[in-house]
């Protein structure tokens, strides 16, 4: 069953009238084909009228479609091979942080993300993508290994935060988080961060420091959820429009202001309508970036990440 | 209207005819209710001589304590903030600036300085929680890792004291970035190898304790100190439960793992010394 959101439905119910029309044509075996084009017509003008001029907060509802697709959506789509690989070597695996080997092309990547669940069982068993301090021990050992062997990695950033838990604070998130932030820019090996869905503050940084940061096209990423922000700046859940306007949290925001360095694009009308070319002009962007890094030698490499970062921030 | 007025006699009394100490003369402890002179507070580096309950101190208070003669030299004392988002709330945040720089005489939520510790060099850093919440956006994060690159300069030990609600909202995705922008800079302390040390105090949460304050050396705290990643209510709304009592306070994160030490703030400065003289 696919899920509307309420700005799709204007599209959904031309595309449906469309079929009915080509239906009631082969049936009544009339020639309809002047009509359908012009109905064709009009819905791809509605699709770029209605998607050139989203909100902030409905890029940030587009983000989190249902549809989606998530880290094991590109894994399987760009991978050639995937051997996946589990646990932190201290308390336990996390089901929300997931990572393994891949191989792209001929070219083996450390790939590791955060994995939402489609249904309640698999929300459940994925913590709704929100991961626990073992997820980010567990995604910087496997980034150490990556290194170890002279791979590069690849992190997919899909979350509405790091988990907000009792165990989560006795197994020390913020320790966690902070390690993984201070180690990636030490990392010897090239590093590609790309948002897929939601960058929600920490818990998206734990994973977000790499040569190049790029963000899908409806994507966001900023300091909180548009909701919180609410919540803490309005004492109420009801300003999150106006909170996503002030954050400033879209691709092209975070682009515009130096904050990460690459948008790519996604098919019209978001990616979860089109997997084969969503998860393919990742795969493109990513073997492209990677030529790139691996003409820069690995300590200067590393030193532009730290540079880079270093550089972001307004002062007077 | 009767019941809006009093009408016993001698419970009123003017204004003018109340006797009120001094301003300033007498401190009470808010946790075990104490009156103390405020000159023994001082002296007992802020802390309450019956309960020991460290009072929240500045960044002033914290360079007087350490810097011996109170002569240190200041680092960017004059960086503001910008306002790159145009962010409004309830308020527009330039507005908030200035409203809380009046209030507290700060430029923003750190301030940094060099100077002498018991003859011993050291580069420190030190958040005002009155500034919006030490809330840490782009001057926060630019400020410590220009301390930071000057420890790195004069291969002095650098002293982070935190405390802080996390990052500032207001400069939103810049905020975020200077848990980053921090954290690079101590990765480079670390592989030159001079000593960093991270004190917590209360309270210090959010993107602060997710970055620099947790990548000390030693990451040491005052007695009592909230600390956490998310903080206490909206743990208990996720978990629908109420926490245990002393959860995320340095107790509890020192039984935990994630604390070296916890230091009472009389003792700070002599333990600091011993401690860096041990490493060099």
């Amino acid at each position: 069953m696919k899920t509307l959101l309420e700005f799709e439905k204007p599209i959904a119910d031309l595309e449906a009238k469309l079929v009915e029309m080509k239906k009631l044509a082969v049936e009544n075996n009339v020639d309809v084909s002047a009509a359908a084009a012009s109905l064709e017509n009009s819905i791809e003008d509605l699709k770029r009228e209605t998607f050139s001029n989203l909100t902030r907060w409905q890029r940030v509802l587009l983000s989190r479609h249902p549809d989606r697709p998530y880290t094991f959506d590109y894994i399987e789509n760009i991978c050639d091979e995937f051997i996946e690989i589990f646990g932190d070597r201290t308390v336990g695996d996390d089901k929300a942080m997931v990572g393994g080997f891949g191989k792209i092309d001929n070219q083996t990547f450390m790939i590791i993300g955060q994995q939402k669940g489609r249904n309640t069982k698999q929300r459940q068993k994925r913590n709704f993508g929100m991961p626990n301090p073992e997820g980010y021990r567990k995604a910087l050992r496997l980034m150490k290994m990556a290194e170890k062997f002279g791979k590069p990695i690849i992190t997919f950033i899909d979350t509405p935060g790091a988990f907000p838990g009792l165990e989560a604070e006795e197994r020390g998130q913020g320790e966690a988080i902070a390690r993984n932030i201070r180690d990636m820019f030490m990392l010897k090996v090239p590093v590609i961060c790309v948002i897929i869905g939601e960058g929600a503050s920490g818990g998206a940084l734990g994973i977000a420091i790499g040569d190049r940061v790029l963000m899908l096209e409806n994507t966001w990423y900023s300091v909180i959820s548009p909701e919180n922000c609410s919540t803490i700046l309005w004492r109420t859940w009801n300003f999150k429009e106006q909170a996503a306007e002030a954050l400033k949290l879209t691709a092209k925001d975070m682009f515009e202001n130096g904050l990460v360095d690459g948008i790519i694009p996604e098919p019209l009308g978001g990616a979860h309508l089109d997997y084969a070319l969503a998860t393919q002009t990742v795969k493109k962007v990513l073997l492209e970036t990677l030529e790139e890094l691996n003409n820069i030698p690995s300590r200067e490499r590393i030193l532009q990440r730290i540079e880079k970062f270093g550089k972001m921030g307004v002062v007077i | 209207m009767s019941w809006f007025t009093r009408k016993d006699k001698g419970i009123n009394t003017p204004t003018e005819a109340k006797r009120e100490a001094p301003d300033g003369l007498w401190y009470q402890c808010p946790s075990c209710k104490k009156v103390m002179h405020t000159r023994e507070h001082r002296i007992l580096a802020y802390t309450c001589s019956n309960c020991g309950y460290h009072e929240k101190i500045g960044s002033q208070e914290y360079f007087e304590l350490l810097f011996d003669q109170t002569r240190y030299t200041e680092l960017d004392a004059l960086m503001s903030s910008g306002d790159p988002l145009n962010f409004v709330d309830t308020k527009n945040y330039p507005d908030r600036l200035k409203a809380t720089e009046k209030k507290t005489g700060l430029k923003d939520a750190v301030r940094t300085a060099y100077g002498k510790m018991n003859e011993l060099d050291i580069t420190v850093a030190a958040m005002d929680f009155n500034f919006i919440g030490g809330s840490m956006g782009s001057v926060v994060g630019e400020k410590i890792a220009r301390a930071i690159d000057h420890s790195l300069e004069t291969k002095s030990p650098f002293l982070m004291i935190s405390r802080s609600g996390g990052a500032r909202m207001m400069e939103a995705g810049y905020s975020l970035m200077q848990m980053a922008k921090t954290s690079a800079r101590l990765a480079l302390l670390d592989e030159a190898g001079i000593p960093y040390v991270s004190l917590l105090t209360d309270p210090t949460t959010g993107g602060v304790t997710a970055s620099y304050a947790m990548l000390g050396d030693f990451n040491i705290a005052e007695p009592g100190a909230l600390i956490g990643f998310a903080g206490p209510r909206v743990i208990r709304e996720t978990i629908g439960k109420d926490l245990p009592k002393g959860f995320q306070s340095a107790e509890f994160v020192l039984e935990h793992g994630f604390l070296d030490f916890i230091v009472d703030r009389k003792d700070l400065k002599d333990k600091l010394t011993s401690l860096f003289k041990m490493l060099s």
